[in-house]
């Protein structure tokens, strides 16, 4: 696999190569997080897309600066409507707690949401406005924390986190593919809320210019160092040219190059560091008696239940943990491409994409789900440039302005879904458990 | 009165027309659960290749010079269409799900390979056509305009009825009925529903499984061919916002019990009304109801239009949480 990611560097630009291989990286840690559920638990989760989006999220309100004049204008009813939104949820608990279940119950936690909802509007509603007014050119929301993005990959996974324990206790009793189409659906309501509540995430006006954890490529070309090493590494075809003036143009070419090379080489790094970790936890969860007991409760829950093990409890753990992981993946790909665009989240890329990962990989085992995630993602992006060739190859015998030649090469775009579904359905029937199957050695 | 005509142009008749619409794919997703007996993913793209092949036929008929006077050309060809369809359904019965189903895979994987199978209906039907939005409708666009309802009554509010719209309903009317009385009349109507009730002892009772299941599949090709062209020519044909529509799709499917036809055909209506009531903007009703001091200043909309999707995703996790089974009892034909 990285043997064809070196290929690309060579034949293509390194600057695509690394693209590529940061985007499998993050790929891989939402496999992983996926794969948790499924391969460990057996849990369809189809709302990867939600928790990437709240990592991202995460990552807008970590980051960036707060805005001012903005919680001057309208912070206070924002807090307002979340003390609200909490002394709500007390009142439900207390009820559902203090009485039997009865008709007049559910009536009771009935009218006290819908009050609740009625006076959050109200009391919101000045508040949103006010902060939507600031300055909507370039703010128009309530800006973040300020700190470091790195922080917002923990406050992700514990934004995500956050979401699939609220999901979980809803949902977690349905069956199998209700629960698929249920978190299909909560994962929409997630992308319209964040889509359109602009005052939290200036919905699709888009929150650009993020922080950075690595440095800016305008910085790194006027570093000494960095020239210098630039100097170094091309010293060879630098000493080619002999014109003094050509020799500054060229050197300069390369350090243009080589600062966004050596920036994405950074994420690289990073992305490297984080799953390397979530690797060696996964796996020693996998052959720990936790992980024991969640191959049993997957494989019979009954039985699993009649040995005291609390499916209910565990379920919901290992619902978390998996989402809380795909949030960390959500952060890092907001940070890696400095913004955040709420539009962009689509079902297809961000959830049935992962699945086909998880599946080609190899449900339950990590390894496979990593390698799933760069096959997957290596050919969702090269499969244009070999569509392109298989249709020039395949029309080969056809006038350049035949109109079947010009159409297919148009289509060639969509060609990558074809491959993803022929590769799903193959693997799917020839390879049920995936190109690296599931395989638990007793040490 | 105007109060009333406008709640039947801007929420009745629309919601109406969109009710169907998703009645006829849900009632598509819940037939496939109830015999085949898993959750189709491929739902909106089987919709939008039988849309893709009723425009073809369309195109063809077009520049063959037919057409139906005042009625849309795809009127003739949904026929055809169907028929492809139908090939179409059986191709990726025999090469894709027949083997799951004889090995007795669990539902879930079934639920995969549809996603498989959405994958590459998806490409296909962007290969063919593109991913761009397309309008091919023709013929008459109202049967009233909103100026003439205006004269003829003296009313200040105008009533528009699109053609397509009555045509919607009146074909959905059609087919549902002649459907159900399949369902329940006919003797292979009647041993789908043994099937879908208890598989064994339908097999028992010497009923085919091969007949039964190659019969859904043509009963799906042709809701899913006439279900999309009637969105297609309401609207407009645009691959991506077909897929969007599998979601209020299984919603409604849901809400009216998975399994049970008859939900899935009111669960269209419920969803669709619910969307458009609780995002319709009330302000002019009540200029029209309430004396003229009383009239608001606000839009009096329950919730912006953003969240149309949101509000049948919530019903649907509603209902899954009070009434897993849907409204009607569903898992049976």
């Amino acid at each position: 696999m990285m043997g064809l990611i070196i290929l690309v560097g060579i034949f293509q630009s390194w600057n695509i190569a690394l693209s590529i291989f940061n985007l499998c990286l993050i790929s891989a840690v939402m496999t992983m997080g996926a794969n948790i559920q499924w391969g460990y638990a057996g849990l369809i989760n189809f709302g990867i897309m939600g928790f990437t989006a709240l990592g991202g999220l995460a990552a807008v309100l970590i980051s960036v600066n707060p805005v001012q004049e903005a919680w001057s204008a309208g912070g206070i009813n924002i807090l307002l409507s979340l003390f609200l939104i909490i002394g709500i949820v007390l009142a439900i608990r207390f009820v559902l707690k203090k009485y039997q279940k009865s008709k007049i119950r559910s009536y009771v936690v009935a009218a006290i949401i819908i009050t609740g909802i009625i006076i959050i509007r109200l009391v919101s509603e000045p508040g949103i406005e006010a902060i939507e007014e600031v300055n909507p050119a370039r703010t128009g929301f309530l800006g973040g924390l300020g700190l470091p993005i790195i922080f917002s990959w923990i406050a992700g996974a514990f934004f995500a986190g956050g979401l699939a324990f609220i999901i979980g206790k809803v949902a977690l009793g349905l069956r199998a593919d209700y629960l698929a189409i249920a978190t299909l659906l909560i994962s929409e309501i997630v992308i319209a809320i964040i889509k359109h509540e602009d005052w939290l995430t200036r919905g699709v006006k888009n929150v650009i210019g993020l922080k950075r954890p690595a440095p800016y490529e305008v910085n790194l070309q006027q570093t000494d160092w960095f020239i210098n090493l630039v100097e170094k590494f091309n010293s060879g075809k630098l000493n080619l040219i002999s014109d003094m003036s050509e020799r500054k143009a060229a050197l300069n070419q390369f350090v243009i190059e080589g600062s966004s090379i050596f920036v994405k080489l950074c994420y690289s790094g990073l992305f490297l560091i984080v799953v390397i970790i979530l690797l060696i936890l996964t796996q020693k969860a996998l052959y720990s008696p936790w992980g024991r007991m969640m191959r049993a409760i997957r494989d019979n829950e009954e039985a699993a239940n009649a040995m005291g093990k609390n499916v209910v409890k565990q379920h919901l753990l290992i619902f978390v943990l998996g989402s809380a992981i795909v949030g960390i993946a959500g952060a890092m790909l907001v940070t890696q491409d400095g913004l955040f665009t709420p539009g962009s989240y689509r079902p297809l890329r961000y959830t049935f994409l992962i699945w086909v990962m998880v599946i080609i990989g190899g449900s339950g085992n990590n390894f496979g789900a990593i390698l799933g995630g760069f096959v997957v993602w290596f050919l969702w992006i090269e499969a244009a440039p070999i569509g392109l060739y298989l249709v020039n190859l395949s029309t080969a015998g056809l006038e350049d302005t035949h109109f079947l030649k010009v159409h297919l090469i148009e289509s060639v775009p969509y060609f990558r879904f074809l491959m993803m579904g022929i590769g799903l359905l193959l693997i799917m029937r020839y390879r049920p458990k995936g190109i690296l199957p599931e395989k638990i050695e007793i040490k | 009165m105007n109060a009333i005509v406008l709640l039947l142009n801007y929420i009745f008749i629309p919601a109406l027309t969109y009710g169907s619409q998703l009645a006829l794919g849900a009632i598509f997703v819940t037939l496939i659960y109830g015999i085949l007996r898993f959750a189709n993913f491929a739902t909106g793209d089987m919709m939008s290749f039988g849309t893709m092949v009723t425009i073809l036929f369309t195109w063809y008929f077009q520049s063959l010079g037919i057409s139906l006077g005042i009625l849309p050309t795809a009127l003739i060809a949904i026929p055809f269409a169907i028929i492809f369809m139908a090939g179409y359904m059986l191709l990726i019965d025999k090469f894709v799900f027949k083997y799951y189903r004889v090995s007795k895979s669990p539902p879930v994987q079934l639920a995969m390979v549809s996603i498989g199978v959405m994958f590459v209906t998806q490409a296909v039907v962007r290969i063919i056509i593109g991913p761009s939005d397309r309008r091919f409708f023709d013929g008459e666009k109202f049967l009233i305009k909103a100026g003439e309802f205006k004269e003829m009554t003296g009313l200040n509010e105008g009533l528009a009825i699109k053609s397509t719209q009555v045509i919607t309903i009146v074909v959905t009317l059609i087919l549902v009925s002649a459907l159900f009385w399949f369902l329940n009349k006919t003797k292979t109507g009647k041993s789908m529903r043994a099937y879908s009730d208890n598989e064994d002892l339908a097999l028992l009772s010497g009923i085919d499984p091969k007949k039964i299941v190659m019969t859904t599949w043509i009963i799906a090709g042709v809701l899913a061919t006439i279900g999309g062209s009637l969105y297609g020519l309401d609207k407009s044909f645009k691959p991506f916002t077909y897929f969007n529509n599998m979601l209020p799709i299984f919603a409604a499917a849901i809400v009216g019990g998975i399994g049970n036809p008859f939900g899935a055909f009111l669960g269209g209506y419920v969803i669709a009304f619910s969307e458009i009531f609780l995002t319709y903007a009330y302000k002019k009703f009540f200029m029209y109801v309430l004396p003229e001091r009383m009239e608001p200043d606000g839009l009096i909309q329950l919730l912006s239009t953003d969240y149309k999707f949101a509000v049948s995703f919530s019903i649907l996790v509603i209902v899954l949480l009070y009434r897993p089974s849907g409204i009607f009892k569903g898992k049976i034909l």
